[in-house]
């Protein structure tokens, strides 16, 4: 395993708390009819993009997706300004105008969830194209689920990055589902980073559920990447606790398989390293939570307190010159 | 002044911007040392090498979608497609990601991009090689659409639409390519929304785009033989549409022909018929004519894609049952 320190580890502890705080807040606040639309959960899968996240620098891309919540709170974006935009208020990362699906933070690389499987590997590549064309070592780390494998998004941005050799990362959270249908159903492999060899770049499968190995391939990809050495695929193998979406009780799940990936909750797993291994005692621990706890009900306040976009700005952000009649 | 054909013209306007922006680049299918599908970016690899002028695989989509996340980056790139026609391959990047990604982020991020797509009948290439598009470009907020008819307006509107910080679609008749005109190439770039008078008169103003101002100005010879003098606008670019000079010209002439290569049912010349039908009825003194392409696919046949298309004698008729 590479050498980690225990800052390190803390804060990457840090980031899955927060993911999990957040999406927990989530589901209740829509449970509670707070907010509106889709809004689908990243709980169980916060190690991936944790882990991924941990590798890159502020000035680094990432594409996103539906499920993006924690993409983005692992590059770094602020908390209440994405509860804002859940709650569809002017201050909100895009105004009100984009929801859950497509918070973006372009100051910090964050390029977008996207409403569309799979259009983010695309975007991915013009980013990774642009890194090299601007002669800069960014590096673009490309975020999508297993569903969105058998998109030709994937076949069009793997085949690209690779023959152009560009700096992305493509990160596939395989959390078992598209949508209702499982793996085994949507697609006849069980490991999607077999599909690498089609490219022939860097495929490996790795525990999602371990924040560590994650951050390990991750490193390892990123580094190839940024030296100049082409795209990598890197396939987590993790699950989503809850529905697709919020809304969606997930009745196609078995009850045995619940069971069985509930025990491997990324979470209790490094809280449990942390403690085994004395990077920090319960104290040390509650206090974290009880600042993430904070940081989450103060941007809920944020987000309630913040007031509705104006009507006018229905027609603004369309173009950056020209603004429609805001007349129906 | 120099006297270039229209391919000529778009080519130098994108060499021009190549050499002042070392961010501006093209991707596409074969438009690397091959010149591109029609030559339009031939000697371009030459001087720019394969970096800034990129071939493509035949993937539509990642063309249109590896645009949009240069253009969010940093970089101003311009994408070809072969035909308009394949835009429905790479439809959701160009509909749901260049359109609206601006929008859907809050204003935060720009996409200065060209997607560059030839269009048009008339090239025996029937009904995937042939259509044009545009209404359903120009029906998604977030694209400007651009489409220009002759050399000199190919080449200032081509450095507008480089400069732009939007996207901006870029619709190149195929049978205009070779269309020769002189072009000011110290021209300052054309605004968008600004139409040309292609010609003046007073007795109706015929709106026409693409190859479809040339049928008109024929029509227009004709007509003025009957003694009916014909307006040609040429709005040069959809999306904006230049409302005011429109209105302006219906003002004088109190009638409205609306010439596209578009099959009718659901084209753009409706919405300008609509357009003018709620905004300017009160100078219209006769009811509004499109005169478009039939509702057919584009059919090989030449006698029949030749029927297919609006000509000059098409517009005659029409123009002549106003009077």
């Amino acid at each position: 395993m590479l050498e980690l320190n225990n800052a390190k580890i803390i804060e990457m502890y840090k980031t899955m708390k927060k993911i999990r705080e957040f999406e927990n807040n989530a589901s209740k606040l829509f449970a509670e009819g707070q907010i509106h639309g889709f809004v689908h959960l990243y709980i169980g899968e916060e190690a991936v993009a944790t882990g991924v996240c941990a590798n890159l620098r502020e000035d680094d891309y990432i594409t996103s997706t539906h499920r993006g919540h924690g993409h983005i709170i692992a590059k770094g974006g602020d908390v209440k300004y994405m509860m804002a935009e859940l709650y569809g208020r002017q201050t909100g990362y895009c105004k009100g105008k984009g929801g859950s699906m497509h918070i973006a933070d372009a100051t910090r690389g964050i390029l977008g969830a996207n409403g569309i499987v799979g259009a983010g590997q695309n975007i991915a590549t013009g980013a990774g194209l642009s890194a090299k064309l601007r002669g800069t070592d960014q590096v673009c780390a490309c975020f999508f689920g297993d569903g969105s494998t058998n998109q030709g998004t994937f076949h069009e941005s793997l085949n690209l990055a690779s023959i152009w050799r560009l700096p992305v990362v493509f990160v596939c959270e395989n959390n078992l589902y598209g949508i209702s249908m499982h793996q085994s159903r949507h697609q006849a492999i069980q490991d999607i980073a077999d599909r690498a060899v089609a490219y022939n770049i860097p495929g490996v499968v790795v525990d999602g559920n371990d924040v560590f190995a994650v951050y390990e391939a991750a490193s390892e990809a990123i580094e190839r990447a940024r030296n100049g050495q082409g795209p990598s695929l890197i396939e987590c193998k993790t699950y989503r606790h809850h529905g697709h979406f919020e809304g969606d009780p997930a009745k196609y799940k078995p009850a045995e398989e619940v069971a069985e990936w509930m025990s491997k909750d990324p979470l209790p797993r490094l809280i449990n390293y942390m403690i085994d291994n004395s990077i920090l005692n319960k104290e040390e621990l509650n206090e974290i939570d009880s600042q993430i706890n904070d940081e989450i009900k103060e941007a809920i306040k944020f987000a309630e307190e913040s007031p509705w976009p104006p009507i006018e700005s229905v027609v603004e952000d369309i173009y950056t010159d020209i603004v429609e009649e805001v007349k129906k | 002044m120099k006297n270039l054909s229209m391919m000529e013209a778009i080519r130098e306007a994108m060499t021009k911007k190549m050499r002042e922006d070392p961010t501006v680049f093209v991707m596409g299918e074969d438009v690397g040392a091959f010149g591109g599908c029609f030559g339009v970016t031939a000697g371009m690899f030459e001087e720019f090498g394969p970096e800034r002028v990129r071939d493509t695989p035949i993937s539509e989509g990642v063309i249109i979608g590896c645009a949009v996340g240069a253009a969010a980056t940093g970089t101003r790139p311009i994408a070809e497609l072969m035909f308009i026609d394949f835009v429905t391959v790479g439809a959701d990047q160009l509909v749901n990601q260049a359109a609206k990604m601006r929008y859907m982020v809050g204003g935060k991020i720009s996409l200065p991009m060209v997607v560059r797509l030839p269009l048009g009948a008339g090239t025996r290439a029937a009904a995937q090689h042939s259509q044009s598009l545009e209404a359903w470009l120009a029906h998604i907020p977030g694209l400007k659409v651009v489409y220009p008819s002759s050399p000199n307006d190919a080449y200032g509107l081509m450095l507008k639409a480089i400069e732009d910080d939007n996207p901006v679609v870029f619709l190149e008749h195929k049978l205009l390519y070779g269309v020769k005109g002189d072009v000011d190439e110290n021209s300052k770039p054309i605004e968008f929304g600004k139409a040309d008078i292609k010609r003046e008169g007073k007795d109706v103003t015929i709106v026409a785009t693409g190859r479809m101002v040339y049928e008109a100005l024929n029509a227009a010879e004709e007509l003025s033989k009957k003694g009916i003098e014909a307006e040609i606008f040429d709005p040069r670019t959809l999306f904006p549409f230049d409302k005011e000079t429109l209105f302006n010209s219906i003002e004088k002439t109190n009638k409205l022909i609306i010439v596209t290569e578009e099959n009718k049912r659901g084209s753009f010349a409706g919405e300008i018929s609509a357009m003018v039908a709620e905004e300017c009825f009160d100078n219209l003194d006769a009811p509004i004519i499109r005169v478009c392409s039939v509702n057919s696919p584009v059919p090989f046949s030449p006698v029949l894609e030749d029927y297919y298309v609006p000509n000059a004698s098409d517009i005659v008729n029409a123009a002549t049952k106003m009077f």
